[in-house]
């Protein structure tokens, strides 16, 4: 898309009323309150950097699962929803409780119990500053460009769904947040994301209750896709309804994948890549106070991270079912975002299919109620970019600044460097949101990139964790012989297009379904050149590894509190939740 | 969880809700009392009223039970 066509649209999907303006501001006004107030309990690098490690579990629990729930995510699944069905829900379920689940119970007390700073400074205490600086270096350059990525792609959204201007909205939310961040550091971060959390809820939960009721119920929404399905000629329209059912082959769903990719790819790599080593979500479940609070928080997460399809897969759903051209009242199709937004798009009045979520706020929701759905958009933004922000202070401060440039550094002068590194970084998120205005390719190679260190980076850390024969040396080279063949494949694809049908396994395969096998296949890679290097290179000792490794870590044992407070309990009641939804969406 | 001073995040969180659902409420309010001309679909629902009372009873709850004044009685009678 052509952002000058984008500002030149005079269309927009939404109009807001004083009524909803009233809302934003006052959104605005609470959050640089918030990080006023908070400034004062923000002078220590333990408090900067880990919020003080107090978080009770709830808190810990819902900011480690909003740092994920950004606008961008929403609005982006929901348009998959209407582009795949409900496989998408598979993001939310399979591809991330077991993972979530997973770090509570087996990796979260490695991760409390050597007090690091970051995922980066658990790899130096395990395999030695060269994995540590790999790491770091890649997860901070990434993260920043990340974060203006997704505001570059925000505030096209804001100009497409409510005509704002692209260079205020970008202004105006990043230095918000510079502000809140820099003063009260991850403390203040995880406030807003607490209180974005509830927003979200507060903004998105009528869609479905209303879309349900308009549609008559699951049986009336199954019903209508398959008819308004079939009416377009759709192959097995089923599908865009059962999350199992069709995945037997990659021909039968919308998605083309099969279930080996969901499993292994999503479930088994990605998620757990993502879920239990990107610092970004970690980072929140680092600041609890004690490690059953730290074992608790994920499996808060992961409660109703079960749910967010609600709010975010179900709207899609309803889209594909309830929406008609409000002129012709012929079915409405949603179309890729660079077609609906080229200047032939907009002449058309074509919507893309990351709008499917603003038309239906906008289907049911008036003044008042749509301010609040919109905020709770823009308070989704924020909160992922200062989520963004502070991970990357913290592994620039400790694990580039503190290990590489500065290693005497005093505790007031990490803080100072903190506050520093979140303007920094708010400004390179903004020259990256730029760049990318300006090269829009830059975008697809960038989000690809994110992915690249994931996969390796979950293979590293839980041989690191637990396998005591894993070596410094098969740390270092597994991780980057991780990362170049996902790289690899990612440029063989490009390339070669027909090559799809290797790295994926079927020339069927979209986008989404080559992430899932170009992850799984990375992360075997990385395992494998971790174990052959460490088998023939020189094991660090037990008394080095003790608190880092399975085996030579005593576990503290939980204090005698009933079964209702113990995490193991909590965990076997969302895993049984888990299962109960892929049977009943089978 | 405190944040080291006397606001409990659940505060602002009730603040929050309590001020949304207000303003939603009175605009629904102010709607059945005169009806909007472009009515959003299933508008006979009247979701901002109902909605918007739902979130200004729980932000009011929120704000009470984590107010300041009762986080420093509740402190005191810790420590």
């Amino acid at each position: 898309m052509n952002p000058a066509l984008v500002m030149l649209s005079s269309s927009t999907l939404v109009n807001l009323s004083p009524v909803d303006l009233v809302i934003i501001v006052f959104y605005f006004a609470l959050v640089l309150a918030i990080g006023l107030y908070l400034k004062e309990q923000a002078n220590t690098g333990e408090d900067f950097f880990m919020a003080g490690r107090e978080m009770t579990a709830w808190v810990a629990g819902l900011a480690f699962l909003s740092a994920n729930l950004g606008s961008l995510e929403l609005m982006g699944w929901a348009g998959n929803a209407y582009k795949y069905g409900i496989l998408a829900a598979h993001w939310y379920w399979i591809g991330a409780i077991p993972a979530m689940l997973f770090l509570a119970l087996v990796m979260m007390p490695f991760y409390h119990i050597c007090k690091t700073h970051s995922v980066p400074g658990y790899l130096k205490l395990r395999f030695g500053p060269g994995s540590q600086t790999l790491a770091s270096v890649s997860f901070a350059f990434m993260t920043v460009l990340m974060s203006g990525i997704n505001m570059y792609a925000m505030a096209v959204v804001m100009r497409v769904v409510l005509g704002w201007n692209i260079h205020v909205s970008i202004l105006v939310s990043s230095v918000t947040v510079a502000i809140y961040v820099a003063l009260g550091g991850l403390r203040s971060a995880i406030f807003n994301e607490v209180l974005q959390f509830f927003l979200i809820w507060a903004g998105a939960l009528l869609i479905p209750i209303l879309g349900l009721v308009e549609a008559g119920g699951w049986s009336g929404l199954e019903a209508k896709i398959l008819a308004n399905l079939t009416e377009l000629h759709v192959s097995n329209p089923g599908a865009y309804t059962h999350a199992w059912s069709t995945l037997g082959n990659f021909g039968d769903n919308p998605m083309g994948i099969n279930w080996v990719g969901i499993v292994f790819g999503l479930g088994a790599v990605i998620s757990m890549g993502y879920w239990t080593t990107d610092f970004l979500v970690v980072q929140r479940v680092l600041a609890a106070k004690d490690l059953r609070s730290a074992k608790l928080a994920p499996i808060i997460g992961a409660a109703f991270k079960m749910m967010v399809p609600f709010i975010v897969i179900l709207p899609g759903l309803l889209g594909l079912a309830l929406l008609r051209d409000p002129h012709t009242g012929n079915l409405l199709r949603l179309v890729p975002a660079d077609l609906a937004w080229s200047d032939a798009g907009q002449a058309a009045g074509l919507h893309s299919f990351d709008e499917v979520l603003p038309l239906m706020l906008a289907r049911y929701c008036g003044p008042g109620l749509l301010g609040l759905g919109i905020t709770a958009l823009i308070a989704g933004f924020m909160s992922g970019m200062a989520g963004n922000v502070s991970a990357f202070a913290t592994v620039w401060t400790y694990d580039i600044y503190g290990a590489l440039i500065n290693k005497n550094a005093s505790d007031q002068s990490k803080v100072t460097m903190g506050r520093w590194c979140t303007v920094l970084g708010v400004g390179v998120s903004i020259g990256t949101a730029y760049l990318v205005m300006n090269a829009q390719s830059i975008m697809d190679y960038v989000q690809a990139l994110f992915s690249f260190f994931i996969a390796p980076l979950f293979g590293t850390v839980i041989l690191g964790m637990l396998w005591k024969r894993a070596t410094p040396a098969g740390g270092f080279w597994g991780l980057l012989a991780g990362t170049l063949s996902s790289v690899g494949m990612y440029v063989w694809v490009k390339v070669d297009p027909g090559a799809v049908k290797y790295v994926a396994l079927s020339s069927q395969a979209q986008d989404q379904a080559q992430n899932m096998f170009r992850a799984l296949w990375c992360w075997l890679i990385c395992v494998v050149v971790t174990v052959v290097v460490s088998l023939v290179t020189k094991p660090k000792t037990d008394a080095e590894l003790a608190d880092l490794v399975y085996g030579l870590t005593p576990i503290p044992q939980e204090e005698k509190v009933s079964i209702f407070h113990r995490p193991v309990f909590w965990a076997v009641i969302v895993g049984a939740a888990f299962v109960a939804l892929q049977i009943i969406f089978w | 969880m405190k944040s080291g001073g006397s606001l409990s995040i659940w505060f602002f969180i009730g603040i929050s809700l309590a001020v949304n659902g207000a303003v939603i409420f009175a605009r629904g309010i102010y709607e059945l009392v005169s009806p909007p001309e472009h009515q959003v679909v299933l508008y006979d629902f009247h979701a901002n009223v109902w909605w918007g009372g739902l979130l200004l009873i729980l932000g009011v709850f929120f704000s009470l039970r984590f107010s300041p004044a009762r986080e420093r009685a509740r402190m005191s009678g810790n420590s």
